[in-house]
C-alpha cells in the first residue's frame, strides 16, 4: 500500500453515511417535469438551443457553452424558457429550460466512442465538452478545461474520499460500478498523455467500496495501466484538492498554484464515471448518483438521478415527513446550503440532500464575542489564523485580509464548527472575499474609466490645438496676402514684370525638354528596332527548323504567329522613326539653341506692352472719354444685333428680340450716366 | 599629520567639535542637495493618489470637470466631502490618506446612492442629435447623426451627464442587476456586547 502523509488541521464530525449505503443504487420513477438551470459550471452560462414548443429527445443538446453543455435528460418538449428559483444561496432566481417528459423516454442517437484511443486528443476533449462532462465533486468545474492542461502531467489523482458527513454517492458509485470508473480512470489517462501513475485516493471509512475496487483492478487485464490506492484515516476535509494531494505525494501546493503546476490532476470518482458514459457509451451527463439522507425521511438512499429532477420528487421517493423537517440541505452539512424551498431542481453539482429533523441539527444558536481560544486555527487545514481573518473582515480590512491570505481558505467550516462561540466564520469569511473581489472589479472599472476619459481629454484637447493652428495658418495667410497687395502697390509696375520673367523661364524650360527628348526618344526606337529585328530573325531560324524537321501543321502555328508579331512590332518601330526624323527636320530650322523661346519670349514682350499701353491710354482719358467710348461700342453691338435680328429665323428672333431690348436698356442708362458726367463738369 | 591632527584636536576640544558638526553637515548638505535633484518628482504625487481613490465616473457632480480636476482641487485644499459616487467610503479613504477628519457628505452636490446604475437609451425613441455623445466623459455611447445612439454598459460610469442634454428625455438611469453573477454573501450581523440577552434567532427552525 502506498505511504500517505499527515495533513495540518481537520475535524471528526459524526459521519452519518451508513444511513444511505445500506441498498443498491436506486432507480426513480420519470417526474412530469425536468428544470434544467442555465448556469450549472464556473464560467458564464450556457445559451440556450431550443424554442419552446420543440420537441427534445433524450440526450439532445439543448444549450451550448464552450466548456459544457447541456442536455435533454428526457424526452419531451420544451414548455419554459424563463427565470426559476434554483439551489443557490443568493435564492435569486435564474434562467432556466423547463422541459415536460412524454414518459417515453426515448434517445437520441448515440455515438459511442469505445476506441476513444484511435481519436485525436484535441477531438475528444471536444467531444467531453460537447457532451456536458463536468466536476461532480461539487464546483462544477469543466472536465474538459481541467483535462486540456498543457503541462507534463504525471499523476492522475482519482478523488475518492468523500470526507463530508452523510455523502455517500461516491461510496455508493464504488460498490457497484468500479469497473466503469476504472475505464474512465484509463479515458482520462489518455487525455493527459498517460502520466506516470494513477491513485484513488480513499478514507478508510469505506472498506466495502475498497473492496471492489480492489476486485475491479485485479479483474482487469495486465494490458491496462496499473492505478494504485492510496487509503487514509478518516479525517475532513481531505477531499479538498490541496489537502488531497499533500496527504498523497507530501507536496503542500503554493497558494493560487493549480495542482498541474506539480504536475497533477485530481478528477473526482463521479467525474470519471460520467467521463466513461459520455465517450464510451455516448450518454451526455444527464443524470448523476444522488444521496437522500436525513431523519426526516423514512427511506435513505442512492438514486440515479435526472438532472432537473425536482428536488420534491426525490424526497417524496424517500416518504418525507414534512413534520419533521426541520432543515433541507443541498450537498453536505459543512458546506452545503440550505434551500428555502424543495421544488428546486437538482443540477450536476448535487451530491446528497439532507432531510435533517431537529434532532441532527442543533438550533442556530447566537454568536457570541470570540474568547481567542485558537481552535481555529488548529482546526484549519489551510493552516490560515481564522481568528485573526475573523477580526479584519468584521472591521472591513481588506488589505489585512489578504495579507492573512484569505484567499486560501478552502470555506471548509471547520472552524466555524470547532468555534465555541458558535461565530459564523465562514460567513465573514466568504463576505470577505466577495466585497474584495467586487473592489478589484470596481478598481478595474475606474481604472478602465480613468483611462477612456483621460484618452478623451487629450482628444478634445488634440481637436483644439489642431483648430487653433489652422485659425493661425489662416490669419497668417491673410497677413502675408494683404503684405504682398501692400508691396505691390507700393512698387507699381514690379510685379508684372517679375510674373513675365516667370512666364519666361518656364517657356525656356519647356523648350529645352522638348529639345532634349527627341534625341532621347530617336535612341530608344533605334534600340526597339534592333531587338526587334533580333527577334525576328530568331522566329525565322525556329520556322526553319521546325519545318525542316517536319513538324505538322498544328505545332507551327504558334512559331508563324510569333513571327508575325515580331514583323508587325518592327514595322512599328521604323514608322515612329520615320515620322520623329520628319518632326525633327520640320522643327530643324528653329532648333539652333533657344529660338523659339526667345520668340515666345517676344510674344509674351508684346503682349504686355499691350496691355499696359492698353492701361495707360484707359488712364489717361477722362471719365467722359471712357464712357464715349463704352457707348461707341455698344452702338455698334446693336448695330450688329439688329442685321442680325433681320436675318434670323422665327425660333431665333424672341430670343435675339430679348437681348436687343436689354442692350437699348444699357445704352440709355451709359446716356443718363454720361449727362450727368457732362453736367459735373 | 594625523598625529598633529589629534594633538590639535585634543588641544581646542570645543573647535574641533564645532569643525567636525560643521563638516558633517556640509556632507550631508550636499548629499541631500543632490537627491533631491537626482531624483526629482515630476507633478504632485498626492494628486495621483487621490485621484486612485475617486471613483472616476467623472460625472462633474464635485463641480469640476472630472475626477482628476477634483484630485487637483482636494490636493490644493478643497473640501474632500463633495464626491456623491464615491460615498462615505470615498471620504473615509481620503481622510485616511490625507489624515483629516472624515467629514459627512455634503448634500449640496447630490445624495450617495447604493445603487449601481447605467444609462439606457430608448432607442426607438433616439432623434440622433449626437448631444448625448458630446456629453459623455468616457465615450460609452455610439451613434452618429440621424443614426440610433446606444450606450456601452460595460463602459458606462453612470455619472448621468447624458440625461440633461436629450431633447427627447429618451435616456433612463437604470439600476445595474446581475443577477446571480453579481450576488455576494453578506457578513452576519454583527454580534451584540451581551449575546446571552437576545432572543435566539425565529429564523432558525424555520
Amino acid at each position: 500500500m502506498r505511504k500517505v502523509w499527515e495533513t495540518p488541521g481537520g475535524i471528526h464530525p459524526a459521519e452519518n453515511k451508513h444511513q444511505s449505503v445500506g441498498r443498491p443504487i436506486g432507480q426513480l420513477a420519470l417526474p412530469e417535469q425536468l428544470v434544467i438551470a442555465l448556469n450549472q459550471h464556473a464560467g458564464p452560462a450556457a445559451e440556450p438551443q431550443v424554442a419552446v414548443g420543440q420537441t427534445v429527445l433524450k440526450g439532445e443538446r439543448i444549450a451550448r457553452s464552450g466548456a459544457a453543455a447541456l442536455h435533454a435528460p428526457s424526452s419531451g418538449t420544451v414548455v419554459a424558457i424563463e427565470q426559476r428559483p434554483v439551489a443557490h444561496p443568493s435564492g435569486l432566481p435564474a434562467e432556466c429550460i423547463v422541459i415536460a417528459c412524454d414518459g417515453r423516454d426515448q434517445w437520441a442517437e448515440r455515438q459511442p466512442l469505445a476506441d476513444y484511443r484511435s481519436v485525436d486528443r484535441q477531438r475528444l476533449l471536444d467531444t467531453v465538452a460537447e457532451r456536458g462532462v463536468a466536476g461532480m465533486g461539487g464546483a462544477g468545474f469543466p472536465t474538459a478545461i481541467k483535462l486540456a492542461t498543457d503541462r507534463p502531467i504525471t499523476m492522475l489523482i482519482v478523488n475518492a474520499t468523500e470526507c463530508e458527513p452523510y455523502i455517500t454517492a461516491d461510496d455508493a458509485l464504488l460498490r457497484e460500478r468500479a469497473d466503469e470508473l476504472l475505464t474512465g480512470v484509463d479515458i482520462a489517462s489518455y487525455l493527459l498523455g498517460d502520466p506516470a501513475e494513477r491513485v484513488v485516493g480513499i478514507e478508510d471509512n469505506k472498506p466495502e467500496a475498497i473492496a471492489a475496487l480492489r476486485a475491479a483492478i485485479a479483474a482487469r487485464g495486465a494490458d491496462h495501466a496499473p492505478v494504485e490506492l492510496a487509503i487514509f484515516p478518516t479525517k475532513y476535509p481531505s477531499g479538498g484538492e490541496r489537502q488531497l494531494i499533500q496527504i498523497i505525494t507530501g507536496q503542500e501546493l503554493a497558494s493560487g498554484a493549480l495542482p498541474a503546476e506539480l504536475g497533477i490532476v485530481c478528477q473526482n470518482v463521479g467525474t470519471l464515471y460520467a467521463l466513461k458514459r459520455a465517450i464510451v457509451d455516448g450518454e451526455p451527463l444527464i443524470s448523476r448518483v444522488t444521496t437522500v439522507t436525513g431523519r426526516a425521511c423514512a427511506v435513505n438512499g442512492n438514486y440515479d438521478t435526472l438532472i432537473g429532477t425536482p428536488i420534491s420528487a426525490l424526497l417524496a421517493h424517500n416518504r418525507l415527513a414534512p413534520e419533521r423537517l426541520a432543515r433541507l440541505i443541498m450537498g453536505g452539512p459543512m458546506m452545503g446550503i440550505a434551500l428555502p424551498s424543495s421544488e428546486l431542481p437538482i443540477i450536476k453539482t448535487s451530491n446528497c440532500l439532507i432531510a435533517a429533523d431537529d434532532t441532527e441539527v442543533a438550533a442556530e444558536q447566537p454568536a457570541q464575542p470570540c474568547i481567542r481560544c485558537g481552535l481555529c486555527a488548529e482546526a484549519c487545514p489551510a493552516s490560515l489564523l481564522p481568528q485573526q481573518l475573523f477580526w479584519h473582515a468584521q472591521s472591513q480590512q481588506h488589505d489585512k485580509l489578504e495579507a492573512h491570505n484569505l484567499f486560501d481558505c478552502i470555506e471548509c467550516g471547520a472552524c466555524s464548527y470547532v468555534c465555541p462561540s458558535n461565530i459564523p466564520l465562514v460567513q465573514y469569511f466568504r463576505a470577505g472575499k466577495g466585497e474584495i473581489r467586487q473592489q478589484r472589479a470596481d478598481k478595474a472599472k475606474s481604472d478602465f474609466a480613468r483611462e477612456r476619459f483621460e484618452l478623451r481629454q487629450q482628444r478634445l484637447e488634440q481637436q483644439e490645438r489642431d483648430k487653433q493652428a489652422k485659425r493661425e495658418a489662416r490669419k497668417l495667410a491673410a497677413e502675408q496676402a494683404k503684405a504682398a497687395q501692400a508691396a505691390s502697390q507700393a512698387s507699381g509696375d514690379e510685379a508684372p514684370a517679375n510674373s513675365a520673367a516667370a512666364m519666361i523661364a518656364a517657356a525656356q524650360a519647356r523648350a529645352a525638354a522638348r529639345l532634349a527628348s527627341p534625341e532621347q526618344q530617336r535612341e530608344k526606337l533605334e534600340r526597339a528596332i534592333a531587338s526587334s529585328r533580333a527577334r525576328l530573325e530568331r522566329a525565322d531560324a525556329n520556322l526553319a527548323a521546325a519545318s525542316a524537321e517536319g513538324a505538322d501543321a498544328e505545332a507551327l502555328k504558334p512559331l508563324l504567329a510569333g513571327q508575325a508579331a515580331a514583323a508587325q512590332k518592327l514595322a512599328q518601330a521604323e514608322q515612329k522613326l520615320a515620322a520623329l526624323a520628319e518632326a525633327d527636320s520640320a522643327a530643324s530650322p528653329a532648333t539652333e539653341s533657344t529660338a523659339s523661346a526667345d520668340a515666345e519670349l517676344d510674344a509674351a514682350g508684346r503682349a504686355i506692352a499691350k496691355a499696359r499701353q492698353a492701361a495707360a491710354e484707359r488712364e489717361a482719358l477722362s471719365p467722359a472719354a471712357l464712357l464715349d467710348r463704352d457707348i461707341a461700342a455698344l452702338d455698334k453691338r446693336l448695330t450688329k444685333l439688329r442685321d442680325k435680328l433681320v436675318a434670323a429665323d422665327d425660333d431665333q428672333r424672341e430670343l435675339l428680340a430679348a437681348s436687343l431690348a436689354k442692350l437699348e436698356a444699357k445704352q440709355q442708362a451709359l446716356h443718363s450716366q454720361r449727362e450727368a458726367v457732362a453736367d459735373g463738369v | 599629520m594625523i598625529a598633529t591632527l589629534i594633538e590639535l584636536a585634543t588641544a581646542n576640544p570645543i573647535a574641533a567639535a564645532v569643525l567636525a558638526l560643521v563638516g558633517l553637515a556640509l556632507l550631508f548638505g550636499a548629499l541631500l542637495g543632490f537627491a533631491a535633484e537626482r531624483f526629482r518628482v515630476e507633478g504632485d504625487p498626492i494628486v495621483e493618489q487621490i485621484d486612485a481613490l475617486l471613483p472616476q465616473t467623472q460625472c462633474g457632480q464635485c463641480g469640476h470637470p472630472g475626477c482628476r480636476p477634483y484630485a487637483e482641487a482636494i490636493a490644493a485644499g478643497e473640501a474632500i466631502n463633495k464626491c456623491p459616487p464615491g460615498g462615505q467610503a470615498t471620504i473615509n479613504a481620503l481622510a485616511g490618506l490625507l489624515d483629516l477628519p472624515a467629514p459627512e457628505l455634503d448634500d449640496e452636490h447630490g445624495e450617495a446612492s447604493d445603487v449601481k446604475k447605467v444609462a439606457y437609451i430608448r432607442e426607438d425613441e433616439c432623434i440622433g442629435c449626437t448631444k448625448c455623445i458630446q456629453a459623455c466623459p468616457v465615450d460609452a455611447i455610439l451613434g452618429t447623426a440621424k443614426m440610433m445612439h446606444t450606450v456601452i454598459a460595460a463602459e458606462c460610469t453612470g455619472c448621468d451627464l447624458c440625461v440633461e442634454p436629450c431633447p427627447v428625455d429618451c435616456i433612463d438611469m437604470l439600476p445595474v442587476d446581475g443577477g446571480l453573477a453579481s450576488w455576494q454573501w453578506q457578513l452576519p450581523a454583527r454580534p451584540g456586547l451581551i449575546a446571552s440577552d437576545r432572543q435566539p434567532h425565529s429564523g432558525a427552525a424555520a
